[in-house]
């Protein structure tokens, strides 16, 4: 007996929180949407950060939260556990990210708490010292994991001369990070101009903005714009052979270039993307995983960043398999590049685009990220509905098109991480390989 | 600067309606509609975990998961991802100590399709030799990827309880020997699925946009006629709590640092809730932020640390977790780091709550963060659908997700205390990671 798989009902229109923005005197602005379902609120604030030195960068991240002239780090987490709040920062060559969470009734004071950190963070020289170590500690474990090996390897390849090309400092560089370095970075980069606070949650908008101009109108607004130059353009070339002795696995990393949100490219070029790798219904997963075994997470995704995209294809496979799983990765560049899409594959990919798009919208803290990532490419949430509506017009001629532009095998950045010794052989008997080694 | 303010902090309950029935054939079913989005996440929680598979079987459950994804009834190999996807969602599954779960979270016009693909494969997936074998390869590379290709693979969840348990249940790889990967079979397989895959057996959990009428008849319509089998018999896992301290240690050849992991028996969690729910706040008294316990002490002030976490279950699960099962501490050192220093400095902050009990606004600014952490876990229907799911299968109501916060926010600093008293030496399983990475 085979009984049919249920038609979908009508889909309901992509459904845009409410959300309301305001520009403060001082130049942070400021978005906020509404989400119910839980008395909880999300912040994510975005800060400008480029060209700033990675081991200053990362540092000044670890320890910006580690107190104030009135509070210590210790008495600032105890505040924070008061309204159910945390409050954490990161670095990378594009911004720096402070993102929290805490009881809708604490949404008052996690933004003093966040304005107090803006404005008057000290850098305690003990804690700066600790927090040294324990970065110089991190860096040392994440340079013997064959993901952060291989997605460095990437970088160089991808990104040359690029700021880009390096997101991680060695630890004798975060080592050589003195306290007042790094309250004259914060002095120098940490201001509103350019910034932009999203705030996700149980609250009207127009509240959570007044919330927000009442506790952060004093932060300083005299920053400076600092802009990176574009990406310069990947260039194919050698397969780069990363050697990581006794590996069990190859690291398989591709770079392919890519366009921003914006471009007129930007919506078929997802769909091609989905149809390469981009989900579990494309045919990278279908064949290097369901059908061969040689894999357990393959994938693609376009990275967008403020100073180029790229879409980076990534595998790990078992050793033994290290050549034919690059050789039917790389023939599934060249079938997307050089073959039409089919019409039913792009329907499916067309109908995940566009319907992961709701699912994006429905926590608090997804849709915090989102638009906050959105912010990074100057656009806001309503930009959702028009790519929604590219998506759904763009043909299997356009997709076809763009998936020659951009997945060409020959402007493929190529890195393997894995065990030189064991895979050369095989795999220089296909590719031509660089060993790193001039 | 601002005032600090003592006020005290209102912690909010939740109270998302919940509605549930049986089916003829068993299979409990679990509704929690909110409109708010026009999504809906459906969940299928299957009672069997890593502890019910079968001796020379290690890793089986896991690798049933994935023949659980490889085609059913009315559905080739590759349909399943591609119904689901091309409905506009998204889909997983994951393999626990006491259960496995099956979810998919999707636009809510697939609902009906979603059910459908549910019922489908637990009418009966179809299993074939080379499904089995394509399977047994991506799961090898999830475990090289995972556990053998990286540093700190698979510690502390599957290093620790060797140590702390003798039996096989509780003790044993629930990822699996490739030796005894390689060795299953599609009989196995169908063994295992007769046996534990039984709708009297699984619980059926979906969370948002539908109303409770819609969601009964589209339930009925789907798995009214999966055949019913008795529910099997789940075994004791019990063993009897430590009465010595246990230390164990290996060499991680790629770990650049030392790190430890040690655990302690708790009340068992769904027959003693009450005398388990104060380790639940214990372990983020010692370890939630730079004002907790441990963190205060051996990160910022003795620096012996670089990091250290605690919590309830070796798979990070308070609630989704039956007996025995543990407090856990784990923690990284800086090069050089003496591990007895550390769990000595661990029993001197234990002793020290044991006798001087809370300092005041601990218990509550604890319990505000729990609360969040609750509440951030159920905001997305699919988290809401997952745990409503398993609560209603490990304790018999779902409904109980709602008083959780309510019932951590009873829980006394009395309480507390005697937990943290009760965390001595001798019931403790250590294990030990030796860097041989780096000299």
């Amino acid at each position: 007996m085979s009984r049919p798989v249920p038609a979908l009902t009508p889909a309901r229109k992509l459904k845009l929180p409410r959300t309301a923005e305001r520009t403060l005197a001082n130049g942070l602005t400021v978005i906020a949407a509404r989400r119910p379902a839980v008395p909880l609120v999300e912040l994510r604030l975005r800060i400008p950060f480029a060209k700033t030195n990675v081991a200053r960068g990362m540092l000044l991240a670890e320890t910006l939260l580690s107190g104030t002239s009135e509070l210590s780090n210790v008495e600032l987490s105890a505040q924070l556990q008061r309204i159910g709040g945390h409050l954490g920062a990161s670095a990378d060559p594009d911004r720096l990210l402070l993102g929290g969470a805490a009881l809708t009734s604490g949404l008052p004071r996690l933004l003093e708490l966040l304005g107090l950190v803006l404005t008057d963070a000290v850098y305690p020289a003990g804690e700066v010292a600790a927090e040294r170590d324990r970065l110089a500690d991190q860096i040392q474990v994440a340079k013997t994991q064959p993901a952060y090996l291989a997605r460095a390897a990437l970088n160089r390849r991808v990104y040359g001369r690029h700021p880009y090309a390096n997101q991680t400092a060695e630890p004798a560089q975060v080592a050589a990070v003195r306290p007042t370095v790094l309250r004259s970075l914060h002095a120098e980069r940490v201001h509103p101009a350019g910034s932009v606070l999203v705030i996700v949650g149980d609250v009207p908008p127009t509240k959570a903005l007044d919330a927000a101009e009442a506790a952060l109108s004093s932060w300083n607004g005299g920053g400076k714009t600092v802009e990176l130059p574009p990406v310069p353009p990947i260039d194919g070339g050698p397969v780069l052979l990363a050697d990581r002795p006794g590996s069990v696995q190859s690291s398989l990393r591709i770079g392919l270039p890519a366009v921003g949100r914006t471009d007129p490219d930007h919506a078929a070029l997802q769909l091609a993307n989905l149809v390469f790798g981009g989900y579990f219904s494309s045919r990278l997963v279908e064949n290097i995983r369901e059908d061969k075994g040689y894999t357990y997470s393959p994938r693609s995704a376009i990275e967008h960043s403020t100073a180029g995209s790229a879409i980076v294809v990534s595998a790990d496979v078992a050793t033994e398999v290290t050549t034919p799983a690059l050789v039917e990765t790389w023939y599934e560049l060249g079938r997307l590049a050089s073959t039409p899409v089919g019409a039913d594959e792009l329907e499916q990919a067309r109908r995940y685009g566009i319907g992961t798009l709701q699912l994006s919208l429905a926590t608090q803290a997804g849709l915090a990220g989102l638009m906050s990532s959105l912010a990074g490419s100057g656009l806001r949430l309503d930009w959702l509905t028009g790519h929604a509506e590219r998506m759904a017009s763009a043909t299997t001629e356009q997709v076809s098109a763009v998936a020659a532009r951009y997945f060409a095998p020959a402007r493929a950045a190529t890195v393997v991480l894995g065990d030189a010794k064991v895979v050369t052989p095989s795999l220089s008997a296909v590719f031509p390989i660089d060993d790193g080694e001039d | 600067m601002p005032a600090l303010s003592a006020r005290r902090v209102r912690i909010p309950t939740t109270s998302f309606p919940v509605e549930q029935f049986t089916l003829a054939n068993g299979l409990r079913v679990v509704l929690a509609p909110d409109r708010s989005a026009p999504v809906v996440a459906v969940a299928v929680i299957y009672d069997v975990g890593i502890r019910s598979e079968p001796e020379g079987r290690t890793g089986f459950a896991h690798l049933f998961e994935h023949l659980m994804f490889q085609g059913s009834e009315n559905l080739e190999k590759l349909a399943h991802f591609r119904y689901v996807q091309g409905s506009g969602g998204t889909f997983n599954g994951s393999t626990h100590l006491d259960y496995t779960d099956y979810y998919q979270f999707l636009p809510s016009n697939a609902l009906e399709r979603a059910l459908f693909l549910e019922a489908d494969r637990m009418r009966r997936p179809k299993i074939t030799e080379e499904n089995l074998r394509n399977q047994i390869d991506v799961v090898s590379e999830e475990i090289r990827v995972n556990v053998l290709n990286r540093p700190y693979g698979g510690f502390p969840w599957l290093k620790l309880p060797p140590v702390m348990f003798d039996t096989f249940p509780n003790a044993h790889d629930g990822y699996g020997s490739f030796v005894d990967l390689n060795a299953a079979t599609v009989a196995d397989a169908e063994d295992f699925f007769t046996t534990y895959y039984a709708a009297s057996n699984a619980t059926l959990a979906l969370a948002g946009d539908f109303t409770v009428e819609q969601a009964t008849e589209l339930v009925q319509r789907h798995f009214a006629d999966v055949p019913a089998r008795p529910r099997p018999v789940r075994p004791s896992f019990a063993e009897p709590d430590l009465t010595a301290e246990r230390r164990d240690s290996y060499v991680d050849e790629r770990a650049p640092l030392p790190a430890f992991a040690s655990a302690w028996r708790v009340p068992d969690p769904i027959t003693d809730f009450d005398a388990y729910l104060p380790y639940v706040v214990l372990a983020e008294v010692l370890t939630d932020g730079d004002s907790s316990r441990l963190v205060e002490r051996l990160v910022l002030k003795d620096r012996a640390v670089t990091g250290i976490g605690g919590y309830l279950g070796f798979m990070g699960e308070p609630f989704e977790v039956r007996d025995p099962t543990a407090l856990l501490l784990s923690a990284h050192l800086p090069p050089g780091g003496a591990i007895d220093d550390v769990l000595r400095t661990v029993d001197e902050e234990l002793d020290r709550l044991a006798t001087d009990g809370l300092a005041a606004g601990e218990l509550d600014r604890t319990k505000a963060r729990i609360a969040t952490q609750l509440l951030r876990d159920l905001d997305p229907v699919l988290g809401r659908a997952l745990r409503m799911g398993t609560i209603a299968q490990q304790r018999g109501d779902a409904a109980l997700t709602n008083e959780l916060p309510r019932l951590l926010g009873e829980v006394t600093e009395e309480s507390i205390v005697s937990a943290a008293a009760a965390l001595r030496p001798a019931r403790r399983a250590t294990v030990e990671v030796v860097p041989g990475g780096a000299a």
